[in-house]
């Protein structure tokens, strides 16, 4: 494991923001630390870095205690925390050239980066005045810049555009793939997350609820098809009496379980040839929320 | 040694465009060139002065604005920059994620800020000494050409440099805990006024705190400058006296008390 946990706890005075995790990050894996704002993402990735002290628990990252060897494995962790730490009056290169003077970097390794994030023509424009996606992209870059083994990000692609969340994502897994590298990665959406994951864990009010692989996460987020019908509820009913399954019933729509395409397409022709006038109907992922609700239900 | 070698030159990287780097250096500057043109203004009624005595009449006004206000509102606002780059920016989080110690992290920006106090304290002797040659120059009525006061005028900004590190080391670590410009700012003027008004009512106790060491250093060079039997001012620097001593274990003691404070710390 990269990083392993035991029992990892931490309080802000009397509120236990992170509850006796035990996070389990195999080797070559991108993890998706899925939770909704405030659940203790943030706060669990500074413990990781040693920003906070640890109540309770044990870190371990490369299989090294990290209060005994800090700095070695510090050595190898490139990170993100929350929205980049850049100086504003500093050009964009000049941020990179100063991380690269305390990590003994090449300057030769700069010009790398600021390619790669696709910031070389904005190089030299203070990063101050960089968008919110420049910005997020520099903030990768000093994260890449030492070549680590692990890279933490926190909310990598909050600000992106989806071209630049589409070229993090292509990154990351670019990385991991190509570079035999182990990312982590925390978001607040679901489906950012099953985009790119290999593992993942869900975490809510400071607790993990779910640990594993996407797969065994797949299994309890079943996609659903949702279709807009004329009138949903005698739709429901034609389809009940048909004997497929029908989970949600609203006003303008219903929700099915999602087989396959073509089973989504004899239901759309099925309900046409009977007079049920459909109007959209699509593959939608179950959200956050109801995800949390089926993972606590079933603990 | 490596980590504190590479942060410091990293602090220099990071403020040598700003006002904080700058400041040092256009502070001296200014203040030297000022009091020059005054000079020159006045140079047929300076030009009966012998040469040591104008050399004093050059050097007292900035050595008295320094003790008085300059020189401790200098030190917070140093401590502050060195400080506010990394408030401002939200750099703490990665400055201690680096694979450096926290202590040469700590360090580093701690001996940056004192070596822009001796870069600025440097400059007003080079400076003064700089301008004074130049005004005998150009202006040959003034005969600073006649006297020297390089040795004493180093001795008393060594003995200016010591009696600020107290300062240094407590507003340098209150500019760490508070990233608020007004609470790091707001104690070291009010400590400071208190200081001077200290000093200057000459309280017994004034020595025992910190913001009165520049002014009671200023003040005991008062004390010696009167004409000696050759008619010419005589200064002698005593180095250790009790409000140098004290300037000192403050400084050692909240420079410690800072790095164990760093290490508890939880970084936002």
């Amino acid at each position: 494991m990269v990083i392993d946990t035991q029992g990892l706890s931490f309080n802000f005075g009397n509120q236990q923001v992170v509850k006796s995790l035990s996070l389990q990050v195999p080797e070559g894996s991108i993890y998706g630390f899925l939770g909704p704002n405030g659940a203790g993402k943030t706060t669990t990735i500074k413990l990781l870095l040693n920003l906070l002290k640890t109540d309770q628990g044990s870190i371990r990252v490369f299989d090294k205690d990290l209060q005994n060897d800090r700095i070695d494995i510090l050595s190898q962790i490139g990170a993100l925390i929350e929205q980049p730490a850049i100086y504003g009056h500093l050009t964009g290169k000049e941020n990179l050239m100063n991380r690269a003077l305390l990590l003994q970097v090449a300057e030769s390794r700069v010009d790398e980066m600021l390619a790669l994030v696709h910031l070389k023509d904005a190089a030299n424009k203070k990063a101050g005045k960089y968008s919110l996606g420049m910005k997020q992209r520099l903030g990768i870059a000093l994260a890449l810049l030492s070549d680590p083994k692990l890279l933490i990000l926190d909310e990598p692609t909050n600000g992106l555009d989806p071209n630049g969340i589409i070229e993090i994502r292509e990154l990351l897994i670019r990385l991991v793939t190509k570079y035999k590298k182990t990312v982590f990665v925390s978001s607040h959406l679901l489906a950012e997350v099953e985009r790119m994951a290999t593992h993942v864990g869900i975490i809510d009010k400071g607790e993990l609820l779910f640990q594993g692989s996407i797969k065994d996460l797949e299994a309890i987020s079943q996609p659903q098809i949702q279709i807009e019908v004329a009138n949903t509820v005698d739709a429901a009913n034609f389809l009940k009496k048909q004997g497929l399954t029908v989970n949600d019933i609203s006003e303008d729509h219903l929700t099915m379980p999602f087989i396959s395409k073509i089973q989504m397409g004899e239901i759309n022709a099925l309900l046409n040839r009977n007079n049920f006038q459909v109007f959209a109907i699509q593959k939608v992922q179950k959200d956050l929320e109801k995800l949390f609700l089926d993972i606590t239900q079933k603990a | 040694m490596k980590g504190f070698i590479l942060s410091f030159r990293s602090e220099f990287y990071k403020t040598r465009k700003t006002m904080a780097f700058w400041s040092a250096v256009l502070l001296p500057l200014l203040i030297c060139l000022m009091l020059s043109i005054g000079f020159f203004g006045n140079s047929e009624k300076l030009s009966n002065l012998p040469g040591v005595m104008l050399w004093f009449e050059f050097a007292a006004p900035v050595l008295v604005v320094m003790g008085s206000f300059l020189l401790p509102m200098l030190i917070v606002f140093q401590a502050y920059s060195v400080n506010n780059i990394e408030h401002k920016a939200e750099t703490w989080k990665t400055l201690f994620s680096l694979p450096i110690s926290k202590w040469s992290v700590y360090s580093a920006k701690y001996v940056y800020a004192l070596f822009l106090v001796i870069l600025c304290l440097a400059l007003f002797v080079l400076f003064t000494l700089g301008f004074g040659n130049l005004l005998g120059i150009i202006s040959p009525g003034l005969k600073f050409n006649e006297g020297h006061i390089e040795s004493t005028l180093l001795q008393v900004y060594f003995k200016l440099l010591l009696s600020s590190l107290g300062i240094l080391s407590i507003q340098f670590l209150l500019s760490l805990l508070f990233r608020d410009f007004l609470k790091p700012m707001g104690i070291g003027f009010v400590a400071t006024v208190a200081g001077i008004i200290m000093a200057n009512v000459q309280w017994k106790y004034a020595y025992l705190f910190p913001y009165s060491a520049a002014m009671l250093t200023v003040r005991s060079l008062r004390g010696d400058n009167r004409p000696n039997d050759g008619g010419m001012p005589h200064i002698t620097v005593d180095f250790f006296t009790k409000d140098i001593c004290v300037s000192l274990i403050v400084a050692v003691a909240v420079y410690i008390l800072g790095y164990f404070i760093v290490l508890k710390k939880s970084v936002k």
